[in-house]
């Protein structure tokens, strides 16, 4: 047998036990600790990390794509905000007869708009596992749909960035919609329960922070499974010279498909869990801004090595929350500020720097290519 | 046009269309190639048995890298036929439908994968199933590691299984790129200046190679040193403006007055 690389490496282990420490140390402090105390940790607070913890899921699942297989999608948020409104529409349906309007079936937004009936894509929603299902089905099957036509037809490079950024932009225009059914500008919010807890409860808040942190080692642990398998391999290797990778016989377009279509179930994953804790999904989250953020936490904390992503996520939303708190007219500048300094001077990013200085040659040359500031790329395998 | 199309539906479907089978390994009949009027290809007619090494000189732009895409799929001719291995035609397959037919190509600039380490180099070119989920979970997680480094033992690299290919000098990227051709095991191997960079001694090494690896696989190599054509030891043809110009021995094609008339000078 050949060598193997391990499933769990060293930053692995590390990045699951701080990980798992995290889990274990936030509820306890929360719910043991007397309120008052300096050690107690108020249950706003733990919302708060889910959100990071969630927001680690979605770069996660981003590196994926972007650090392995180089496609930098600029739309990555869409897929979040599709699990989201999948978690949201299963959320409103639990309403029930506690709404403003008291209709037992229809939302509150849908009295409102004279909606007379639940429209087809409602159906099933009132069930937990279907919404569990559509969480990952829908930005799945986008991905694949959109991926497999994108990546067919040799979409690479700006273009596919590009194209990934309008497919946001526009199912940001359409959810603005009322004609949607899903709430339109406002969105889907005052939620109620989930599967019997209530949103606001102190224990719901704590458990879905504690399912948000498992959701987010298991995905670390699927990114590892294709990473280091053959497949990350020869995805590794079409990020690098994917018409080389052709006149081997293997089909680019079939290996990207894949990778692009786990990565948004992840990031739907993420999304449904980000929604409970935040209390309100709506259009908004379909804006390019947003995808473009998490852009930053991935090149922040190192692309191409899944525990940077992570890590860069929590890292900048952090600041986000301090920043916007203290100064929030900043936080644009600081962000944008940020991207420049880590793209001239931190060009792989907190986790890939401490790789490529302490990680050996062999690790560090798996880390994708440093951006090029002014790239002069020439086509691989072009014979003169 | 429409009733033309139906009279004479032979002509319509195009030569390359029609059913033919070869015996030779490779055949190739009357390319053709233009890129913005460009004539890269003008009548390219070409044949290879089984086994057979073969060596293509020419000057610059005599249509030899052009042939050599024509016959990966990388670029498809105006007309022509291009038959491999009795039925197939390469001229309705893509890359890797040509790749999987049994059709290896070493380019001229070497491209290995410089992340990886010269040893998963080998792995990913392994000749096997290469559906994305066969390499998920499947044999492709599983080779033997002597399966891998009897490979690197032939092309000389087995000291620097674990080292990134990145980190190879010219010539071994070259060797690596051999090795990743052998370790396809394909009928045909197509190796587009494979000394260029090389030392005598490694020039030497890598003919001696070629020799070993011909009547196993067919191989076509395109090569500008005529030394190392010398002693490759085979048929030879010469090209010129997109179409044979003479073939034969070496000694017969060098002494043609036409070859030396527009590569070798006089």
């Amino acid at each position: 047998m050949t060598p193997r690389t391990p499933l769990i490496d060293r930053k692995g282990w590390i990045f699951l036990a701080v990980l798992a420490a995290f889990c274990l140390a936030v509820p306890v402090l929360n719910l043991a600790a007397p309120e008052g105390s300096g050690l107690h940790v108020p249950t706003y607070l733990v919302s708060l990390f889910g959100k990071y913890l969630a927001y680690a899921l979605l770069a996660v699942s981003l590196d994926l794509v972007w650090g392995y297989c180089g496609i930098l999608s600029l739309g990555h948020g869409a897929f979040f905000a599709l699990g989201g409104y999948a978690m949201g529409m299963y959320l409103m349906r639990q309403i029930g007869a506690r709404g403003v309007y008291g209709n037992p079936v229809l939302p509150d937004f849908m009295v409102f708009l004279n909606y007379k009936a639940l429209p087809w894509y409602w159906y099933g929603f009132d069930h937990f596992a279907f919404a569990g299902l559509m969480v990952l089905l829908v930005p799945g099957l986008l991905a694949f749909v959109f991926g497999w036509l994108a990546f067919r037809s040799r979409v690479t490079g700006v273009y596919l960035s590009i194209i990934t950024q309008a497919l946001t932009y526009a199912l940001m225009l359409a959810f603005f919609r009322n004609d949607m059914g899903l709430g339109g500008n406002n969105g889907l919010t005052d939620f109620k329960d989930l599967l019997g807890f209530s949103v606001q409860s102190q224990t719901f808040r704590v458990g879905i922070f504690v399912a948000t942190g498992v959701a987010l080692a298991l995905g670390y642990l699927v990114a590892r499974v294709m990473t280091v398998s053959a497949y990350g391999k020869i995805l590794i290797a079409v990020r690098d010279a994917e018409s080389r990778t052709r006149f081997l016989g293997y089909r680019p377009e079939h290996f990207k498909t894949l990778a692009f279509t786990v990565s948004a179930m992840m990031a739907g994953v993420a999304g449904a869990l980000y929604v409970p804790q935040v209390g309100i999904i709506n259009p908004g989250e379909f804006a390019p801004g947003n995808s473009i953020e998490t852009v930053i936490w991935v090149a922040v904390g190192g692309r191409g090595t899944l525990v940077g992503a992570a890590l860069g996520a929590v890292l900048v939303n952090y600041a986000k929350t301090v920043l916007t708190g203290v100064m929030p007219d900043a936080w644009l500048f600081a962000l944008g500020g940020l991207f420049v300094i880590v793209t001239l001077f931190l060009p792989r990013g907190l986790v890939g720097t401490v790789i490529e200085r302490f990680g050996g040659r062999r690790a560090a040359a798996k880390l994708p290519p440093e951006p090029e500031i002014a790239p002069e790329r020439v086509e691989q395998g072009q014979g003169a | 046009m429409s009733t033309d199309l139906l009279e004479r539906p032979d002509a319509a479907r195009g030569p390359a269309n029609r059913k033919r089978e070869t015996e030779a390994l490779l055949y190739l009949d009357d390319l053709r190639v233009t890129f913005d009027g460009y004539k890269a290809l003008r009548g390219l007619s070409l044949t290879l048995a089984r086994g057979e090494l073969r060596a293509i000189i020419g000057p610059n732009g005599a249509g030899k890298t052009t042939m050599m895409d024509c016959i990966t799929g990388k670029t498809r001719p105006d007309s022509g036929i291009a038959l491999f291995d009795g039925s197939h035609d390469l001229l309705r397959s893509d890359e890797p439908a040509i790749a999987d037919l049994g059709i290896g190509r070493k380019f001229q600039k070497p491209t290995v994968f410089e992340s990886h380490t010269v040893a998963d180099n080998v792995l990913l070119a392994l000749k096997g199933p290469r559906a994305a989920f066969a390499s998920l979970f499947g044999w492709r997680n599983r080779v033997e590691r002597e399966r891998i480094d009897a490979l690197l033992e032939t092309v000389g690299l087995l000291a620097h299984r674990d080292r990134p290919a990145a980190d190879l000098s010219h010539g071994q990227k070259q060797w690596l790129e051999i090795g990743m051709l052998l370790a396809q095991d394909p009928k045909l191997l197509l190796v587009d200046e494979p000394v260029a960079g090389m030392t005598d001694a490694e020039t030497a090494e890598t003919a001696r190679l070629l020799r070993r690896i011909a009547g196993e696989h067919a191989v076509l190599v395109v090569e500008h040193d005529m030394h190392f054509v010398r002693d490759l030891g085979c048929r030879v043809t010469c090209l010129h403006e997109g179409a044979v110009l003479a073939e034969g021995s070496i000694d017969a094609v060098s002494a043609d007055p036409r070859v030396v008339e527009v590569y070798l000078g006089r």
